[in-house]
């Protein structure tokens, strides 16, 4: 009877690894510090992974935070070869070469599949204006710039503020904190009059009424209708644009190999991750951060790559955020 | 009482087997750590916490701070039997300490020693248990201005309170403030100081200068001076404890203002090695017969003792709260909560509720645990000193590099350690101070981050740093510290007359 339940185990999951499985243990980097989305994200898959039995060896979360991220980058650069290291990337990996000069391409790196989008949200106090509209003109009439916070300057939350600007007309002070959190605690003391953090960053103020989102920025609203205050859910909040202000910005998840694996080793870690998304972890983060669930892979995942290059790149660009 | 029935909740969350076994473990590493010279408080945590990074947070914390309490008794030891201060914070217990055990007294000397410790953190304990609520709320007052106006509180302190030269602990510092700016610089989002190596975007790692610092200088000087370690036999028989025990009722203001000192330093970051010697100092100060200290005098081993416990017990209270560390261990610990998933900060203690007050039940029980382990096992550690010095020295000199390896898993860390051991012997060679070079490596960071976002938010005024009671008292704090040398001889002078 064993025999058979082993066999039939063997026989259904042995197809899709045939050819290549690790042999040590995997370490998925993490380009940003402890208890950010990133490394939230890494700890949700390794738990998945272990959990529903995905993979015979264990899976460590290697934190590579240091300068911005960019010891991740020329670390997985570094590695080539090495299929025992996975990254998980978002979109510093067009933003740091431009703006710091790092000496790295993406397209060096072996893709494996893009697994998520995260979403920016634009929050203040909850003793702050209460809509988009009450939140401009607060900004116009302040005598002193408003104080936006964010994470790392020249990155996402550095160009949306400039777009905010263009868009608005008001002006902002940006802080650069370390990490999302630090902005999160600033904004909940009224150091800062906002932020742009991701939903996973900002949640537990949120859900803690320290903190107010006033419009999301994509072309529609976040799709989870569960409450997530006592009254209110991600669905709940507009977008900018239906509050007047035309700004959209969207950031990939990726998983990422170094360069020079073989096709066997990249095809496992396709199929693993594809598994990933399908378990109930995955789908429970998803809802719980408000991520916006995608899985590419392939020619569909550099595709996408490409066109995303294309629009981060134009965005750094006019926001004079490229280093000559 | 709504911090009893929270502690309480602690000790439930801690009185596992596990728990207890991890916190036995620890203490015993941690003894063991800070027996051997050259080691210490920060570098044991610092090699040893990689071990828990697979554990959960509550479990791990309690083990690494059961290495560090355990470190603060085995500190001790060594300050009093050899001479060698494992902590820069038990260099004042030797000078009382050291003399008693050549006198043959160093039973008497270590009970009080470690009974001292164990007063001081459980006054800390205490303060942290009722005070920690409270903190949270008082944690989210810290903008950018209030963070660099702390910073420069511990700075000036360090240079207006520090014992050295004032310009060479100023040199030391400046120098530990440049080599904090190596990498990326968060502000502006450049790169600076890297020269073009993916070794050194990431920065400077402080662990990696401290195991080099203190941990291979501390050999180096070891094999040129006397390639022995010297030391003084030791057991401790229960009257002898009872005996120190019952003259501990004479010494309670010498305890009391020790304690005192010891948590308001540990609050404010960065104190420790200052609360050691402001408590020996004031002892000295207010004793009957000043001129007995230095010559084995036991009130000289309890002042320091008691304020160095109780500043790095209540150091741990700003880093959990502000994720500001008050002391070197702290600021390990601190990279420690990091690396488990838990940010530090005004959340923590709402948010981690089962870890923060595990954490403080497990600073009670650890301390008594530890009080009784060490007063047992001081002569087996003792025998350490007959291990000749050639089998001692290679053996600390792989577990730091093992230490340094550890910490980033790269092999230029243990490059730079090795570097940094030789930039160590060469400071003390010529008397310069180490402990400011470090806490600027440690802070300059931050330092600097937190004084360029207070520029920006004000549009450049400096009158930000005096913008309100908090930080403006802050501010003008560390200033008269700074100054404190010149109004000291100012009162001297006016004394004289």
């Amino acid at each position: 009877m064993k025999v058979a339940i082993t066999l039939a185990a063997a026989l259904c999951g042995a197809p899709a690894f045939a050819g290549w499985e690790p042999t040590k243990p995997v370490e998925i980097v993490v380009a940003a510090g402890a208890g950010g989305a990133s490394d939230q994200m890494a700890r949700m898959m390794q738990a998945a992974i272990q959990k529903n039995n995905l993979m015979k060896q264990p899976m460590v979360v290697s934190l590579k935070g240091g300068a911005s991220g960019a010891e991740a980058l020329m670390y997985m650069k570094s590695s080539e070869g090495d299929p025992n290291k996975v990254l998980i990337a978002y979109s510093l990996i067009y933003m740091l070469p431009l703006s710091a000069k790092i000496p790295f391409n993406w397209r060096e790196l072996t893709p494996v599949s893009v697994i998520a989008l995260d979403q920016f949200v634009l929050w203040d106090n909850s003793a702050g204006p209460k809509t988009v509209k009450e939140f401009v003109a607060a900004a116009k009439a302040a005598s002193s710039p408003f104080k936006m916070g964010g994470t790392g300057s020249k990155r996402e939350d550095h160009v949306l503020t400039v777009f905010l600007e263009q868009k608005t007309g008001a002006k902002f002070s940006y802080l650069p904190y370390k990490s999302g959190g630090e902005a999160a605690t600033q904004l909940v003391g009224n150091h800062t009059e906002s932020n742009v953090n991701n939903p996973s960053e900002n949640l537990e103020v949120w859900r803690a009424g320290q903190v107010r989102p006033l419009c999301v920025f994509d072309k529609e609203r976040i799709s989870y209708t569960s409450k997530v205050t006592e009254t209110q859910s991600w669905a709940d909040i507009p977008t900018c644009k239906e509050e007047g202000v035309d700004v959209q910005y969207l950031m990939l998840r990726a998983m990422f190999l170094p360069g020079k694996v073989t096709p066997e080793q990249q095809a496992f870690y396709v199929e693993l991750f594809h598994k990933v998304t399908q378990t109930a972890e995955y789908k429970d983060y998803m809802e719980k951060q408000a991520l916006k669930p995608i899985f590419l892979t392939g020619k569909d995942m550099v595709q996408f790559l490409e066109e995303d290059d294309a629009v981060n790149k134009s965005l750094m660009t006019e926001a004079g955020f490229v280093a000559k | 009482m709504e911090a009893f029935g929270l502690l309480l909740h602690g000790f439930a969350v801690l009185l596992t087997w596990k728990t207890l076994v991890l916190m036995m473990v620890g203490l015993v590493l941690g003894i063991f750590v800070g027996v051997l010279p050259g080691l210490g408080g920060p570098n044991g945590v610092a090699i040893l916490l990689p071990l828990t990074f697979t554990m959960d947070p509550t479990s791990a914390i309690v083990m690494l701070s059961c290495i560090y309490w355990g470190a603060l008794f085995g500190g001790a030891i060594t300050s009093i039997l050899f001479n060698i201060p494992g902590e820069a914070w038990s260099v004042a217990t030797t000078f009382d300490g050291y003399p008693m055990a050549q006198q043959g007294r160093a039973a008497e000397a270590l009970t009080a020693a470690f009974t001292s410790s164990f007063i001081g953190s459980l006054v800390a304990v205490l303060l942290i248990t009722f005070l920690a609520p409270m903190i949270s709320s008082f944690a989210l007052k810290f903008g950018p201005p209030e963070f660099f106006a702390v910073y420069l509180l511990t700075f000036c302190s360090f240079v207006g309170l520090g014992r050295e030269a004032k310009h060479k602990t100023v040199i030391s510092m400046s120098l530990g403030l440049l080599l904090a700016g190596v990498g990326m610089d968060t502000v502006s989002g450049n790169l600076r100081m890297t020269f073009g190596s993916a070794d050194l975007l990431r920065g400077i790692n402080f662990l990696v200068a401290v195991i080099g610092l203190f941990g291979i200088s501390e050999i180096l000087l070891t094999m040129e001076e006397r390639l022995a370690l010297r030391g003084h036999a030791a057991s401790i028989s229960l009257r002898v404890v009872l005996g120190v025990w019952r003259d501990l009722p004479k010494y309670w203001v010498t305890l009391l203002r020790s304690s005192f000192i010891g948590c308001w330093l540990g609050i404010t970051p960065g104190g420790a090695i200052a609360a050691s010697f402001m408590g020996y100092n004031l002892a000295k100060r207010f004793a009957e017969e000043p001129e007995s200290f230095g010559k084995g005098r036991i009130e000289g081993v309890f002042a320091p003792e008691t304020a160095a416990h109780a500043s790095g017990t209540s150091a741990l209270l700003p880093m959990l709260a502000l994720g500001i560390p008050g002391s070197g261990t702290a600021a390990i610990l601190l990279g420690g909560l990091m690396v488990w998933g838990l940010n530090p900060g005004p959340l923590l203690f709402v948010e981690h509720k089962d870890f923060v007050w595990g954490l403080i039940a497990s600073m009670y029980l650890g301390n008594v645990v530890g009080l009784v382990l060490v007063l047992t096992t001081v002569p087996i550690f003792a025998s350490i000193l007959r291990v000749p010095f050639a089998a001692v020295a290679p053996m600390i000199v792989v577990s730091c590099a093992i230490g340094a390896y550890a910490i980033q898993n790269a092999m230029f860390d243990i490059w730079l350690m090795l570097g940094f051991g030789i930039v160590g012997y060469v400071f003390k060679k010529i008397g310069i101070p180490l402990a400011p070079f470090t806490l600027a490596l440690v802070l300059g960071n931050r330092a600097e981050d937190a004084f360029r976002l207070s520029m920006i938010g004000s549009g450049g005024d400096l009158k930000v740093f005096w913008s309100n009671g908090l930080v403006g008292s802050i501010t003008t704090l560390a200033i008269l510290l700074l100054f404190w040398p010149v109004f000291d001889r100012l009162r001297a002078k006016v004394a004289m007359r």
